[in-house]
């Protein structure tokens, strides 16, 4: 394709969410040439979507608070395979980055004192679990996520950041060297295919819980980034750990707030128990979001789920008043209504625990390098690949994620990305040219599709995709459900690697970019499955009906996934912080 | 900000106000009109002319006759810039709306002030 | 089955947009017209459409149903449909791209020309700008747009002057700045704003009060921005 047309930037990053606006608006300040590519118009990325808050130490519900309490919530909540460096770096860092939001113009609800508003979250606590629960999340009442996304965006705009909005990276272009070079795009509008040349490449995704049947993700969150990182042979971290968020609304899949339970609701079963003061004594609802939500799918099994086939549980609200649910929580009211045909104010909300959070993805350092393991497993840094926000995994949530460190991460590893690529093009950054049979190789799969005269139809294949993924990978898991589910996902890759792309048409062609979308899930599908089978252990949301606990002899460490021998081997966890004492690995109880 | 030469005051502002303002005086003397032809039925042109012929009348009249003009120039203006696209077309329309104006309130002003 | 009509219209093989049927079989559900598209999809998977978060806050799937803007997403066919006939067209006055994807060029840059950014040339204090809740609730009913476009593409003034009137959308988030105490651009954001068309054009019809599906009312913003004007000229 000698007619292909080149563009050329310093640093290029695939996805406007929140942690793509956030590495942006870094390098856009420092009069580097970037640009963001985005798929959907930046301000429909599932960021927007978040809505308790971004859990930092700001000490505003309380003078006191003090970051190391929360780092050591999140090294707890992450079942000790979080890296400590990584958890310190975010928490110590993260008060920085919240008020850089706020002088953006985020606005944060706020308390009588003119501070920030924070409200607690599952798992949070004082004086390192001995002080009871904390209040730690900063929020714009429940749309905290869209808040922050069109706070980002705007500032985006104010530093005149280029944005190839509506454009869909196909793969990542690797040199003769195995650098980054830059990736193949598509402009979906009008369907040109372009060579992006870039010296910094920063894979900022987000997640892909469209690999589940319910999931709370949005339609767009099939993991692309990931997808083209395995593609491209990058190995993937800790992709076993998908955590559930107890509360998807039952049938529709949307969120439901750990802010509700936050600000005083609780979980009940069909005989009207608050359950989960069986399960967590001390933290009941708002402990960890893996033990609520297995305790919920045990509430199910044991029989006291509720409706006809017992396969929910009931959010209780009403208790808290109009006033309070209209003034915190007025987005879980109005999608309340919308979803679940339930008034919160009134009636409790049906749930089930849902597929919410990749915790895994492509290994960075702190600075969002992407990592690779050399033949003698040591750590070898991608040159030219960035990742950061859920895409990447730094990794601060381990095996399970505390609720508004999401948001925390996306801005901290954001930052961090932009500004360590940044420091990095000052210093002078020079890779060889991709050469033309490079760039051919990253055109191999649209190229696949556009020349496919017949098979399955992408959407049947999806759903069978999804349907693996949901029965063999969910909450609990089963040795053998888990080995069948990894032969269908065998069987699947070669059916999808011959399935049909019917609509050849250029302008505005979403039948190609969802067939597109397809071999990603797949790519993630299969390395979540192969992780999970492998690591014979439970811990944090990785949860095995025949290895029920944890194993810190043999599985205190990351997994590690290599696409091309689709073989599981295991990497260190960090557990030397720079300025506290490391966080020794304990029995975890709520 | 969007320029613009044609339009009343070169201020969105001061337009609006306008229009406000000059509603407010056509509606007072569109009142006045109406009582005065309810409290009397059979009028004759000699009582309509003497109506006229007061100062206070003609002050009124020509304040809303001015009214009316400015409030006519801001409406069909929008109008004009709302509908009509082409340059040329649009610009003889608002040429040929301020020419009527004028005219109009200049006759008004003889009918009222003249013999 | 739901008789389902659709504006098709793909440039690069149909010489003019047209009306095309479908049946679609709800099963007797109350679906969202987002999943009614879905099944089309599955039918014919060259209809083109955007959608993202599926649940109201991201602003893809503004459309016009029945008649009526709104989102694809949280409109249930219980809402909309009457005499078991729905029809989908996209959202009007912005030109297609392609069957239900309009280009929202226009709708961006006005969005842009009010500067929708915080600014204040002060220096920050070492943690937040303090603001209370009082001046904070201020912002209530504005920060929440999502650019889903329904409200500009509902008003008769941005269809003639698209160029030169701001819109409803655009004027919400204009007088989200105006209204945030730790904003000090107010002076200049007005000057902008002084003309005959940016806001003036609104005749407060409340097209988009009716249609926004977030519940928020521009046409009150645009009251407040004329307020604001009128106390700074006079």
């Amino acid at each position: 394709m000698s007619t292909m047309r080149n563009l050329s930037f310093d640093a290029i990053i695939i996805g406007g969410g929140g942690s793509g606006l956030r590495a942006a608006l870094e390098l856009a300040k420092s009069g580097k040439k970037t640009a963001v590519l985005s798929k959907v118009f930046p301000t429909r990325s599932h960021t927007v979507s978040a809505q308790g808050g971004i859990t930092c130490a700001i000490a505003s519900a309380d003078p006191n608070d003090d970051w190391r309490w929360h780092m050591y919530d999140t090294v707890k909540g992450s079942d000790y395979i979080a890296d400590q460096d990584a958890a310190e770096y975010m928490c110590t860092e993260g008060p920085k980055a919240v008020f850089e939001l706020e002088h953006m113009g985020l606005p944060f609800s706020r308390f009588d004192n003119g501070r920030i508003y924070q409200r607690p979250f599952g798992g949070q606590s004082k004086n390192f679990g001995e002080g009871g629960q904390a209040a730690r999340t900063c929020a714009a009442a429940d749309r905290t996520g869209h808040a922050l996304l069109h706070t980002l965006y705007q500032n985006n705009l104010k530093n005149n950041t280029v944005f190839l909005n509506e454009w869909y990276a196909i793969d990542l272009v690797k040199n003769a060297q195995g650098d980054v070079v830059g990736c193949i795009a598509l402009c979906i509008e009008t369907g040109e295919i372009v060579h992006v040349k870039s010296k910094a490449t920063v894979l900022a995704t987000g997640g892909a819980g469209r690999i589940f049947a319910s999931t709370t993700n949005a339609l767009i969150n099939t993991g692309d980034g990931i997808g083209m990182a395995l593609r491209a042979g990058f190995p993937m971290q800790d992709m076993e750990m998908w955590q559930f968020h107890p509360t998807g609304i039952y049938g529709a899949g949307t969120l439901v707030t750990e802010g509700c339970r936050g600000e005083g609701g609780y979980l009940i079963n069909k005989d009207g128990e608050r359950f989960m003061e069986r399960y967590a004594p001390n933290a009941k609802d708002l402990a960890g979001r893996d033990v609520v939500a297995r305790s919920m799918v045990m509430e199910m099994l044991e029989g006291r789920g509720c409706g006809e086939n017992g396969d929910h549980v009931m959010l209780k609200l009403d208790h808290l008043g109009e006033e309070v649910l209209q003034k915190r929580l007025p987005g879980i009211v109005e999608l309340s209504k919308t979803f679940a045909h339930v008034d919160p104010a009134k009636e409790p909300i049906p749930v089930v625990p849902t597929c919410h959070y990749m915790m895994g993805g492509i290994p960075t350092n702190v600075h969002g390098q992407a990592i690779m393991q050399d033949g003698d497993g040591n750590d070898q840094i991608v040159n030219g690949l960035f990742a950061c926000g859920e895409a990447a995994c730094v990794s601060v949530h381990g095996a399970n994620r505390l609720g508004g460190n999401s948001l925390l991460d996306l801005v901290v590893f954001g930052r961090a990305a932009g500004m360590f690529i940044e420091g990095a093009l000052n210093e002078g950054i020079d890779y060889l040219a991709a050469s033309q049979s490079d760039i051919d190789a990253s055109m191999a799969r649209l190229n696949r599709w556009n020349e496919s005269s017949g098979g399955e139809a992408v959407a049947e294949l999806k759903a069978e995709l999804q349907d693996v993924m949901q029965n063999d990978f969910g909450v609990f898991r089963k040795e053998e459900n888990m080995q069948n589910g990894v032969r269908k996902l065998s069987d699947l890759r070669e059916r999808i690697a011959n399935a049909h792309l019917s609509d050849k048409s250029n302008t505005f062609n979403t039948a190609r970019v969802e067939a597109l979308e397809l071999d990603n899930l797949l790519e993630v599908a299969e390395a979540t499955a192969i992780s999970a089978l492998e690591r014979k252990e439970s811990r944090g949301a990785h949860s095995r009906y025949d290895y029920p606990d944890r194993d810190d002899v043999n599985w205190l460490k990351h997994s590690i996934y290599f696409p091309v021998e689709k073989r599981l081997g295991k990497r260190d966890v960090n557990f030397t912080p720079k300025t506290v004492d490391t966080f020794e690995p304990k029995v975890r109880t709520y | 900000m969007v320029t613009n030469v044609t339009n009343f005051s070169r201020s969105g502002l001061s337009d609006w106000l306008v229009q406000q303002v000059s509603a407010v005086i056509l509606a007072l003397y569109a009142l006045l009109m109406v009582g005065y032809f309810l409290f009397h039925p059979g009028l004759d042109y000699a009582t309509w002319h003497g109506f006229f012929s007061q100062t206070w009348m003609r002050i009124f009249s020509l304040l809303a006759f001015i009214a009316l003009a400015a409030h006519v120039w801001v409406g069909v203006w929008t109008v004009i810039t709302d509908y009509i696209k082409p340059i040329g077309i649009r610009f003889a329309a608002q040429i040929v709306l301020i020419l009527a104006i004028f005219v109009f309130l200049v006759w008004g002003v003889q009918i009222l002030w003249g013999a | 089955m739901l008789q389902v009509s659709i504006y098709r219209y793909n440039p690069e093989t149909d010489s003019a947009p047209y009306m095309q049927e479908f049946q679609v079989d709800t099963q007797g559900r109350d679906l969202m017209v987002l999943n009614v598209l879905e099944l089309i999809k599955q039918q014919d998977s060259s209809m083109a459409y955007r959608r993202s978060c599926r649940e109201g806050v991201c602003g893809s799937d503004g459309m016009n149903i029945n008649g009526t803007n709104g989102l694809a997403c949280v409109t249930p066919l219980s809402d909309v449909v009457k005499s078991n006939k729905l029809v989908l067209r996209p959202l009007p006055g912005l030109p297609v791209v392609r069957d239900l994807v309009v280009d929202m060029g226009i709708f961006y840059k006005q969005y842009e020309r009010i500067q929708p950014y915080l600014q204040n040339d002060t220096t920050p204090p070492a943690i937040e700008r303090l603001q209370s809740p009082e001046e904070r609730d201020k912002l209530d009913g504005l920060y929440e747009c999502i650019l889903c476009a329904c409200c500009s593409t509902a008003c008769p003034s941005f269809w003639w002057n698209p160029d030169k009137f701001v819109g409803p959308a655009g004027l919400l988030q204009a007088y989200r700045f105006l209204a945030d105490s730790r904003d000090t651009a107010a002076r200049e954001r007005l000057a902008e704003l002084e003309d005959p068309f940016s806001v003036f054009r609104c005749r407060g019809i409340m097209n988009c009060v009716a249609v926004c599906p977030k519940g928020l009312n521009p046409t009150r913003a645009i009251g407040k921005i004329r307020e604001l004007l009128l106390e700074n000229a006079t």
